[in-house]
């Protein structure tokens, strides 16, 4: 029997007057991929900060003792100009967390983040090296829960995939419960055995098949989103890889 | 009198190492000019004190901690930006100061030389500085997960509001001790210039602290030294905060980025 993670019961989180999460309640269970959708201003990264505790809400919001939380925030609006670099970040969380001296190296090599990476100013990291960052970070102290909070939003489509390839591995090698926030269809039925739609007063949740039909997705977006499914095939010429891709 | 000007200098000392050090952390939070208006708050206290014949440290502590805390609940309850916040406060605490001080006192309030420096005053200040120091070294973690983003840090559970407060009270600290001799006015000179000089030299965090401390260091070291053999003003401030400058003009020349 799967254990349960994370119950969610009644959930409201407004900002002053404004609504944006009502009376929302689901359950997570180890080891699921849960895609958390909706049209932009239906709540998705509210309820991530929610479950993270950083604003304030009503209601239940009951994480199981196991339970070890990383975070993948969508954006970070770090100063450019810091003198801080990838490296000084992760050293500070292991730092703070009292992580045994390995634990950096050992994620860091995981990620494939070389010295010169780790020694660069985050200012001057670009998007995907960022958030490869980003992930190390929420990796240190070893989660078995991460929530991904639009991990490839605003990246290029190879840096995309990877990103991707990565968090299956995770998942698969790891057992990773992972909650993740996206506007891509296509990564959610690729990735996410759960799915979770969030739209103003409406809320559902199941897996994909069952929710990702054209009339649920016309009833959540105004007007039925396309998607694609993805499948891979990789090819050792080079580098090179082919995806193909087959509209549904 | 030798005795008290060698304490005084050694206090400055020791002062410069905690400036350069809350320097890169006010410079990093994007603060520093924020946090040079909270060496003001200490006027009010200090014109009282001189208008009350008390001691006028004691009295700049009482209105700058006073000060200091007002602006972090100001900011927690009213969700203003800090320099919002401060900014509110400094000028109610800069008008009160103004028309509290004794004419005659307000130079020394505003450009230092408050009163005679006693070895009690010394050992307290040393510690003071001592503790800032500490605090930044054990804090440094968390303050820089904070730097960097407070979701992040607040997710990786560094208690943030908390970690504000401790390091605009550091920060008063630091100021306070910087009374004496900088005076209310010039206090955060040596907070703000040399951490902005070391920025211009490097974009690692390590040089960073490094090359700050180094700056204030000399600055004051200089400043005295200059101010005893040279200008003979009755306080080293102004030289010392000249000196910093002319350091910050130097690193305009060897910027690295």
């Amino acid at each position: 029997m799967t254990n349960r993670l994370l119950t969610v019961t009644d959930l409201n989180v407004s900002f002053g007057n404004r609504e944006v999460i009502h009376d929302l309640s689901f359950e997570v269970r180890q080891g699921d991929c849960l895609a958390i959708i909706g049209p932009n201003g239906a709540g998705k990264t509210v309820l991530l900060t929610a479950l993270l505790n950083l604003i304030p809400y009503r209601g239940e919001i009951r994480w199981s003792r196991e339970a070890r939380l990383g975070y993948v925030p969508q954006k970070i609006a770090a100063d450019r100009q810091l003198p801080l670099s990838a490296k000084d970040l992760l050293t500070a969380k292991a730092g703070f967390l009292k992580l045994p001296a390995g634990e950096l190296q050992e994620v860091s090599a995981g990620l494939g983040l070389s010295g010169e990476l780790l020694n660069t100013s985050i200012g001057a990291l670009s998007g995907g090296q960022i958030q490869k960052v980003l992930i190390a970070f929420a990796l240190l102290g070893g989660p078995n829960v991460l929530l991904f909070d639009e991990p490839t939003a605003s990246l290029d489509e190879l840096t995309e995939e990877h990103i991707y390839e990565l968090l299956h591995s995770l998942q698969k090698e790891r057992g990773m419960t992972v909650l993740l926030v996206s506007h891509d269809l296509s990564i959610v039925y690729r990735n996410a055995n759960m799915v979770l739609c969030l739209s103003k007063g409406k809320t559902c949740m199941g897996p994909p098949k069952d929710v990702l039909t054209p009339a649920m997705l016309q009833e959540l977006y105004a007007s039925a989103p396309q998607y694609y499914q993805h499948s891979h095939e990789r090819h050792r010429e080079g580098d090179s890889q082919v995806v193909q891709e087959r509209e549904k | 009198m030798m005795k008290e000007q060698a304490l005084l200098l050694v206090l400055a000392l020791f002062f410069s190492l905690a400036a350069g050090l809350v320097g890169c952390i006010a410079l990093m939070k994007r603060m520093l000019l924020a946090g040079d208006v909270i060496s003001h708050l200490a006027l009010p206290g200090i014109g009282l004190a001189f208008a009350l014949k008390l001691n006028p440290m004691m009295g700049g502590a009482a209105t700058l901690f006073l000060g200091t805390f007002l602006v972090w609940q100001l900011q927690r309850k009213t969700g203003l930006a800090t320099e919002a916040a401060i900014g509110v406060i400094f000028a109610a605490a800069l008008a009160i100061g103004a028309a509290v001080t004794p004419s005659e006192d307000l130079a020394e309030s505003l450009f230092g030389q408050l009163g005679i420096l006693s070895p009690a005053g010394f050992l307290l200040g040393l510690a003071a500085v001592l503790f800032v120091i500490l605090s930044i070294f054990l804090l440094k973690n968390q303050l820089s997960l904070a730097i960097f983003s407070t979701d992040l840090a607040a997710a990786t559970g560094v208690p943030i509001a908390r970690l504000d407060l401790y390091f605009l009270l550091l920060f008063s600290l630091t100021v306070l001790v910087g009374l004496r001799f900088m005076g209310a006015l010039l206090a955060s000179a040596l907070i703000i210039m040399p951490s902005a000089t070391a920025r211009q030299l490097t974009n690692k965090m390590s040089p960073f602290f490094l090359l700050a401390v180094v700056a204030s260091f000399v600055s004051v070291a200089a400043g005295f030294l200059l101010n005893a053999l040279v200008f003979k003003f009755s306080t080293a401030g102004p030289t010392i905060a000249v000196l910093s400058a002319v350091l910050f003009s130097f690193s305009l020349l060897a910027r690295t980025r």
